[in-house]
């Protein structure tokens, strides 16, 4: 088993540094894209199928494979181990499956970039870090992945250098995550002042024993580098501008996996976290207050990968909901469906995109002026929504599974997401019926953007695929399907959004029973899984009508909500957002404005910083620190300068010198 | 007779010197510097392989070499040196650096060829004495070497403000190790009237032998501790680094970076702290503070700096201010992490000021604003920039991120230093660090390639890759499997730790017992200073 864990690793690294060397130094090596692309999908999809073979052969015993020794000194010992479990089986099946469509996708995508090879190499490094991150047994070496996943990030969001906000947007993602990452180590080092250890084994085998004060430390910790990582308030603000990356980066990076690193992190450490009340509280509301505010911002969007960006935040935000209110394994279940509907969503935008640029190639061939054919009169943006309308009956792939993926994600009944979604719902409703006042806060809210949600979504498929095409010339030029392998990946991805959710069936069902997931995160019988939950007070037989009445209810606000948006979007079109900037005057406003965060961080962090350093610590260092250091050699010549007066060279001045200070030592004898 | 391993890695270079110095041409002068410094590097590795770990517990030196007192027989002064965990990766990174820093000036240093690879040939045998005597006056002696051919190498192959930075650099470090000298001198004559039979000795095992009473500890320290402080640079004595590196060519930043600002560490470690660890302990919190505002302050400064190499020379004060951290931490992790860490920034510091060096010869402008979009001309050089860049901001998986790691998780529980909000704004220094080196990448390697002399660069040549590969290389070995390096010095620093505490514990009851003694026949009444000493040291405890 432990060879199956080294391949599952080194094969992504193989395929990054294969890749990377040969076509930094290669030049020939780039032009065989297929062979390229293929290895390097290979490299992602051999580690699938042995993670399906572990997965089958799995008796519930976690595996640890160690292979050597990293650091060691004093109490430190750490190596690189990695653990199988129920958990990280879960994460490793969808990183690499997810993962492996995705790459498979990109092959098409990226053909015609000149970074073809780096993307490949970069995409393959990324899948090693995020397999480092969910199979590490310590949290060091789940800390080097948790960078490297941020490193990979900021190289692909850079990916096109070339474009300065390009690299603004990435390293915005890199320093807002390492404001994460340095939560993270403080946590670690909390952790380890009094464990003498940061194995999982240590830490989680019995976490009664941590003091209050480290364990509320260390969880609260955690959770502000989960922030970071999982875009959450105070720290989301990188996301949205991470959709400077290829689309495929979007999907798999900013949608499907690494940002839902941070919810790995809380249920791997759930034990723990469930000794910290207040922070779960904290965490909780935090979800939830993220979650309705990216909803809201997502409803004002016009480029059709922020509206999904946005989409994952709040949808990230659910999760965190979940975590907050002890249900970790629905974190996971969330995770895990939210990877298929909002990859498949991502790998769809991708397409229309991919569609959209040849549209504006062929409108640039036909004389048209692209660079003021933008609905804004600026140059035509093959992102902006007001310009596509109508690709459903161009692009009938792409327009089905982007379809099924919105009913996913509305919680549209028996879809992947109305499982996941409704069982966060019923989680919190349940733990505020057991008297904890905070869950019917987040419950409420869960509900809204519920709503929220299956009308933000619904009106970006109306707005791409449904009414009239909005580009110039739409009578002559027209718009594409992309090639099979990139519909085929969304097809893989369509019918797991549609079916995906059945792992999960609520607790309704044959009493909680058939809830395979719970059962296989949590544990059943006899088995402990590795994710603990918040115990329930049990309930009494009329509670069964509750649950029912509950599905019911989230049913019906996924149903509204995609139908509201569907009715006015056919009616007016474009129109209708007109009408709702009317309707909601300021607070449209403020949504549109992305509640100013952006800006607010700027005033208060980046400008005083650097402002402050550059007209403050800089001119300091040079003339205070600095100027005290010439000013003492100057005024040591100076005082050298008038002592060499004294040095006359006459000789009585020299012995009547003499003659004084021979009369001083005396004088001292004589009176001491 | 085969003389002894450890001397003809001290001296090999310096009889490159004389072979530079009779050779005829650039040509010859450059080849006889290479091949110098790749022997010595070559045999330098026997000292890796006949080094014992094992047996290195008790801070003795192997591969020894020692004579007999040299000035006279009342003096016990000699030629004694040794490899010791302490110093093995100093020793061997020196070495590695030789010829990097001779092919780093290969083409770079355009006149008077002939006395820069001589005085760089005699700092580096300067530098590998300081780290490997195991006599206090011949370390002096070495750390005083390196300043001459230091000065020269800033002062004539400099850049347009040479004079002013060699000058201020001389000054500012010598009036730090001039202090230094009377403290040793000191140290020497009263160490030796008590362990050596009357006798002055410069001998470190002797010296550590002895048990410096309370009342001399205070001064003596702070006259160590200012001279190695000037030399690390701690904060504020700093200033005259940036200076140095602006002006110095290339070899001569890649050198100061790499190891000579390590000689302040160093010295630290070897001397202050067990010579004086009463002291050192009393005053730690005040250096781990300085080294904390050294990280902070150092990484604000260099993000706003026009000019790269002033960016790297002050981002060198914000990683140095960890190691001394690590060193005040007086626990096995933390000087553990700090040990390594002098390693670490040697090679990813180094690789910041070759990539610097290597951009400025082809534009002759270090000012970020100049360039811009480059990494579309140079990619091979991009990737060993943002490899560098990784390593520097302490990405894990990378060297920097094992030391930092290893100091800031040692910092956090000490009882010595262990001051979480202290260690808290210490780790800011990683958010920082990443703040201001992507903001290199960001204005030098990124955006629009606009002018056409940017759009001319050429890449990498061989030799440059030459140089890059290897120091890679080690900043991913280290970043991976840093443990074959921690264990080599993990002995002594352990066995070190264990002399300072017994020392500690010693003073202590002396100056108790001679209190006492005085107390009572001549009822003097002694302020309780000891008391107040002796308060932070109850709590103490170390790893074992």
């Amino acid at each position: 088993m432990q060879e199956y864990v080294l391949l599952i690793l080194l094969l992504p690294l193989a395929g990054a540094v294969l890749n990377g060397m040969l076509g930094l130094f290669v030049p020939a090596w780039r032009k065989n894209k297929t062979l390229l692309g293929g290895l390097a999908t290979a490299c992602v999809a051999v580690p699938f199928a042995l993670t399906v073979l572990l997965f089958l052969y799995f008796h519930e015993e976690p595996l640890i494979a160690t292979f050597f020794t990293w650091m060691q000194a004093g109490d430190l010992d750490l190596s690189f181990a990695y653990r199988i479990d129920q958990l990280s089986l879960i994460m490793t099946l969808v990183v690499t499956g997810v993962g492996s469509l995705i790459h498979l996708y990109s092959i098409g995508y990226m053909h015609d970039d000149d970074g073809f090879w780096k993307f490949f190499a970069f995409l393959n490094l990324f899948i090693f870090m995020m397999l480092n991150l969910v199979l590490a047994d310590n949290l060091v070496v789940l800390f080097l992945g948790w960078e490297g996943v941020g490193l990979c990030s900021y190289l692909l969001i850079g990916f096109w250098y070339k474009e300065l906000k390009n690299t603004e947007a990435a390293n915005k993602a890199f320093i807002v995550n390492r404001i994460g990452d340095f939560a993270f180590l403080l946590a670690m080092f909390l952790l380890f002042r009094e464990l003498g250890s940061l194995d999982f084994g240590t830490i989680l085998a019995d976490p009664a024993s941590l003091s209050q004060g480290t364990t509320m430390w260390a969880v609260l910790l955690l959770f502000i580098g989960a922030t970071g990582k999982s875009a959450q308030i105070p720290l989301f603000v990188w996301l949205p501008d991470a959709m400077a990356g290829p689309t495929p980066v979007s999907a798999l990076i900013h949608a499907a996996t690494m940002v839902t690193s941070g919810l790995y992190l809380l249920a791997r450490m759930s034990p723990v976290v469930l000794n910290a009340p207040d922070i779960m509280m904290v965490i909780a509301i935090v979800g939830a207050l993220t979650a309705i505010m990216a909803a809201t911002i997502a409803i004002t969007q016009n480029d059709i990968k922020r509206v999904l960006a946005y989409s994952t935040v709040s949808q990230l935000g659910y999760m965190f909901m979940a975590a907050g209110v002890g249900a970790f394994f629905v974190a996971i279940f969330h995770v895990m469906t939210h990877a298929f509907f909002k990859a498949c969503l991502f790998l769809g935008s991708g397409s229309v995109i991919h569609a959209m640029h040849h549209v504006e190639h062929d409108l640039e061939h036909k004389g048209v002026d692209v660079h003021h054919a933008g609905a804004d009169g600026g140059h035509f943006d093959a992102q902006d929504m007001r310009t596509m309308g109508g690709l459903k009956k161009y692009m009938p792939s792409t327009r089905w599974t982007y379809l099924l993926a919105t009913f996913a994600i509305a919680g549209i009944p028996l879809f992947a997401g109305f499982f996941s979604k409704d069982e966060i719902l019923f989680k919190a409703f349940e733990y505020g019926y057991d008297g904890n006042g905070y869950a019917w806060f987040v419950w409420i809210i869960g509900l809204i953007t519920a709503l929220l949600t299956a009308f933000y979504m619904m009106r970006s498929y109306m707005l791409t695929f449904e009414g009239e095409e909005r580009w110039p010339n739409a009578d002559e030029v027209h718009a594409h399907e992309s090639p099979a392998t990139m519909t085929i990946p969304l097809w893989v991805l369509g019918i797991l959004s549609v079916i995906g959710g059945f792992i999960g069936l609520p607790g309704v069902i044959a009493h909680g029973e058939w809830n395979w997931i719970h059962g296989f995160l949590v544990g059943h019988g006899d088995v402990v899984g590795p994710v603990a939950e918040a115990a329930v007070s049990p309930h009494d037989p009329s509670f069964l009508t509750i649950e029912w009445g509950l599905i019911a209810l989230g049913s019906l606000i996924a149903i509204v909500g995609v139908y509201f948006a569907y009715s006015v979007y056919k009616k007016h079109g474009l129109a209708y957002d007109e009408k709702l900037k009317g309707r909601f005057g300021g607070l449209y406003k403020t949504w549109q404005g992305k509640y100013y965060w952006d800006e607010f961080y700027d005033r208060v962090v980046v400008r005083p910083l650097i402002g402050g350093s550059e007209k403050g610590l800089a001119p300091f260092d040079a003339n205070v620190v600095d100027g005290l250091v010439n000013g003492m050699a100057s005024l040591s010549s100076r005082i050298s300068g008038s002592l060499r007066k004294m040095q006359t060279g006459v000789v009585q001045n020299y012995a009547l010198a003499i003659v004084l200070g021979v009369a001083f030592v005396i004088a001292m004898l004589l009176f001491s | 007779m085969i003389p002894n391993i450890t001397s003809i890695i001290i001296f090999l270079p310096l009889i490159g010197a004389l072979l530079t110095m009779a050779a005829r041409g650039k040509d010859a002068v450059r080849w006889a510097a290479l091949v110098t410094t790749l022997i010595t590097f070559g045999l330098s590795l026997v000292l890796w392989f006949g080094f014992d770990p094992a047996v290195a517990t008790n801070l003795a030196p192997q591969l020894a070499d020692i004579s007999g007192p040299i000035l006279a027989d009342s003096l016990d002064i000699k030629y004694y040196v040794g490899i010791d965990g302490l110093n093995l990766l100093l020793v061997l990174l020196t070495t590695l650096l030789g010829p990097l820093v001779v092919l780093a000036s290969w083409t770079y240093i355009k006149k008077h060829e002939k006395a820069y690879y001589t005085l760089l040939l005699i700092l580096q045998t300067g530098v590998t004495g300081v780290f490997a005597s195991y006599d206090i006056i011949l370390f002096y002696i070495f750390f005083e070497l390196t300043l001459i051919p230091m000065y020269f190498i800033i002062g004539i192959w400099g850049g347009e403000n040479k004079v002013y930075a060699a000058v201020k650099f001389v000054i500012y470090t010598l009036v730090g190790s001039l202090l230094m000298l009377v403290a040793i001198l000191y140290f020497c004559y009263v160490a030796g009237d008590a362990v050596n039979n009357g006798v002055f000795t410069a001998d470190y095992y002797k010296l550590l032998a002895y048990n410096t009473p309370l009342s001399m500890q205070t001064w003596l320290f702070f006259l160590f501790a200012l001279a190695f402080a000037i030399k690390v640079p701690l904060f504020p004595l700093h200033t005259w680094l940036p200076d140095a590196h602006v002006q110095a060519p290339t070899g001569g930043s890649v050198i100061l970076a790499g190891v000579l600002l390590k000689m302040g560490t160093f010295g630290l470690v070897k001397f202050c702290l067990p010579f004086f660890p009463n002291a050192a302990q009393e005053y730690a919190m005040l250096f781990a503070v300085l080294a904390v505002i050294g990280i902070i302050y150092g990484a604000l400064v260099a993000r706003v700096q026009p000019d790269a190499k002033k960016l790297v020379a002050y981002s060198s004060v914000s990683h140095l201010g960890f190691v001394v951290l690590g060193i005040f931490a007086f626990n096995l992790e933390a000087l553990q992490g700090a040990m390594i860490q002098m390693v670490n920034h040697g090679l990813s510091t180094g690789a910041l000021f070759l990539i610097v060096g290597m951009l400025y010869e082809r534009r002759h402008t270090r000012l970020m604003e100049d360039y811009g979009g480059i990494a579309k001309s140079v990619p091979v050089l991009t990737f060993f920039m943002v490899l560098s860049v990784l390593a520097s901001a302490g990405l894990p998986g990378l060297n920097g991120f094992v030391g930092e790691f290893m100091i800031l998780l040692g910092s956090f529980k000490s009882t010595v230093i262990g001051n979480p909000l202290l260690i808290a704004l210490a780790t800011t220094g990683v958010i920082l660090a990443a703040v201001y080196l992507l903001w290199m990448l960001y204005k030098t390697f990124f955006g629009p390639l606009t002018s056409d002399a940017n759009r001319e660069m050429s890449d990498l040549n061989a030799r440059e890759l030459g140089l890059l590969v290897p120091l890679a290389a080690f900043m991913i070995i280290l970043g991976l499997a840093p443990n074959p390096f921690l264990q080599r010095s993990e002995p002594a620093t352990e066995h070190l730790l264990q002399v300072i505490q017994e020392k500690q514990a010693v003073v202590l009851e002396e100056a108790r017992a001679a209190q006492f003694a005085q107390d009572v026949p001549l009822s003097l009444d002694l302020p309780p200073v000891t008391q107040e000493i002796e308060a932070p040291l109850r709590e103490t405890t170390h790893t074992p």
